[in-house]
């Protein structure tokens, strides 16, 4: 094929990428946006595929199939355990990215050092560190969430720990300088895997410190670096695609990450070096207060008697996989004409819109799905709010406590809400080990207990009492 | 060569394709960031491109190796992340279908 009819292929595949994402502005268009994105991607690889310097093909069609063997079965994880999956996929995307950098330069040093130019040098080295630090953080991240044993859940901090992070950063990119200044010195091929090393234990090291509740943002902050990561090697190939793609990848993320550092009141670095989590353990435990606890029956019939109901679902409901259950609730409490909306936090969950897809799995329409902002002026009409497995997004504390490490966080006004019913597990504070003040309200009744069982119930005795009449 | 001209040519594809990006991703559905980031995820699997060419080139053995592992990597992320997409886009409904009242 042509240089020109692969660049064409390439233009029409870019203008196909920027529609697929136009088109994910509402859930009506947002099907077309994937075939949109698997067409843009069948005319990349097949243009790619049919240059004449591509000339064994037996690798190239066994890596393909390996890729559906195990891609398939990654895309029927249960809707839970998304957030890995998603954290998984940057890893293979940092991956390839570091992967194709390392493989550019050996192949230029051996063969053509006149290839490898300072530009050149810089966008390998960030290529590659970029890539091999997406792919053990993504790693870790993935571990964290899938609670695999052997990683920590809670955050893990020393002394000097930013300090030596840094160390290591800037050690890589000292090496990095001296590789771009003599990029085929006879030492230059040696001294590369460093820069992996480096890059790799960067990965590890800059997740270790980060809690469950901050995923949303890390992921989001990874799935930027993977896509700049796409950009590094566009420079590098000198391939206008990869930058395009790697670049509408890159703002998504930065994106993703800023919304939801905004809803989190909390700012980039913090999120990343703050260590969340570490110094609220000293508080907890402090002064005891006292619960007022439901009964499941009492609860039901509240429930039953109210206009509006605003349920508000949190991590807890996906551990749980009580969002079916809260389905059935759902439908109980509509059949006695009660309104029912759903409020979602922006970090409710382990990312970015985690509690949007559990719902429309478990078939609520979206329409019921109520954002944070539009939410809160209704609530103090709101005769129950029905917190599911939420716990940090609807604590008071956020507006009242200048000392909480939450203070300044917009939440969900469950408080004011006429009544308030919190389901929870156990009578530990949350994942954050914040004591939250809702649970201790005059308005508050707590249902106690697995979320899955607790609305299960609930919808037991809903659907006896309108069999009883 | 004329690697300054280059440079400048993709520095400019790059900062107006940020744009673009960011100008586009602004206005996706908050409903939608989970599946936004699954497709970002796939459209990003373009490395795919880069990889192809390293594993199929006439290149040393151990070059093609890598390639062949990037290659990989990268079609994994281009077929889970397509087909999870539209998993969960299919899920997204503005009203419930008559009669699907009660259990599914």
């Amino acid at each position: 094929m042509s240089h020109g009819i692969v660049q064409l292929a390439y233009l029409v595949a870019t203008v196909l990428f920027i529609f697929a994402l136009h088109w994910m502005n509402t859930p009506a268009t947002a099907r077309k946006a994937v075939y949109a994105g698997v067409v843009a991607m069948a005319i990349a690889i097949i243009a790619t595929w049919a240059q004449p310097e591509v000339v064994h093909h037996g690798w190239i069609i066994l890596a393909i199939i390996a890729g559906f063997i195990v891609g398939v079965p990654l895309s029927r994880v249960p809707l839970t355990a998304v957030p890995q999956r998603t954290a998984l996929s940057h890893a293979f995307g940092g991956l390839a990215a570091g992967l194709v950098g390392t493989a550019k330069y050996y192949l230029w040093v051996s063969e053509g050092p006149e290839n490898l130019t300072v530009f050149r040098m810089i966008a390998i080295i960030v290529e590659v560190v970029l890539g091999f630090l997406t792919f053990t953080g993504s790693l870790m991240a993935a571990g964290k969430l899938q609670e695999v044993k052997w990683i920590p859940q809670r955050p893990v901090t020393y002394p000097f720990q930013n300090v030596s992070n840094l160390g290591l950063l800037a050690a890589a990119l000292l090496i990095g300088g001296l590789l771009t200044m003599h990029p085929a010195a006879e030492w230059a091929p040696r001294l590369f895997p460093v820069i992996i090393a480096l890059a790799l234990a960067f990965g590890v090291l800059l997740i270790i410190p980060i809690g469950g509740a901050d995923m949303p943002t890390v992921i989001a902050i990874l799935n930027s670096y993977a896509g700049l990561a796409a950009v590094a090697m566009g420079f590098v190939l000198d391939n206008k695609l990869l930058i395009t793609a790697g670049a509408l990848d890159g703002s998504s993320g930065l994106i993703l990450a800023i919304i939801m550092c905004r809803a989190m009141n909390r700012s980039f670095t913090n999120v990343l070096f703050g260590a969340f989590g570490q110094t609220q353990q000293a508080k907890a435990g402090g002064d005891q207060k006292e619960y007022k606890s439901e009964t499941i029956e009492g609860g039901a019939q509240v429930l039953e008697q109210a206009n509006l109901v605003v349920i508000v679902p949190g991590y807890g409901m996906a551990v749980a996989q009580a969002q079916h259950k809260v389905r059935e609730l759902y439908d109980q409490l509509k059949k006695r004409g009660v309104t029912v909306k759903f409020a979602i936090h922006p970090v409710a969950g382990r990312m970015p819109g985690h509690m949007n897809v559990l719902l429309a799995e478990a078939d609520i329409p979206y329409t019921d799905l109520v954002e944070m902002d539009e939410i809160n002026p209704e609530m103090p009409q709101a005769d129950v709010a029905l917190v599911v497995g939420a716990n940090d997004v609807v604590n008071p504390a956020a507006r009242s406590d200048k000392g909480s490490p939450i203070y300044g966080m917009p939440i969900i006004d469950a408080d004011k809400a006429r009544t308030v019913f919190a389901i929870k597990r156990s009578k530990n504070p949350g994942f954050a080990g914040i004591d939250n003040e809702l649970y201790f309200s005059e308005r508050t009744w707590m249902l106690f207990g697995d979320a899955k069982n607790v609305v299960g119930e609930l919808v037991k005795q809903l659907a006896g009492a309108a069999g009883g009449h | 060569m004329n690697q300054p001209l280059d440079f400048w040519s993709m520095m400019f594809v790059f900062v107006l394709a940020s744009f673009i990006g960011v100008g586009v991703i602004r206005r996706v559905s908050r409903l939608l960031h989970t599946p936004l980031m699954s497709i970002t995820n796939a459209i990003s699997a373009i490395a795919v491109v880069g990889s192809i060419i390293v594993t199929g080139a006439d290149y040393p053995r151990e070059i093609r190796i890598m390639g062949a592992i990037a290659l990989f990597a990268s079609m994994t992320n281009i077929v889970s992340g397509f087909l999870i997409t539209d998993r969960m886009l299919k899920m997204f409904k503005s009203e419930r279908k008559p009669g699907s009242d009660g259990r599914p």
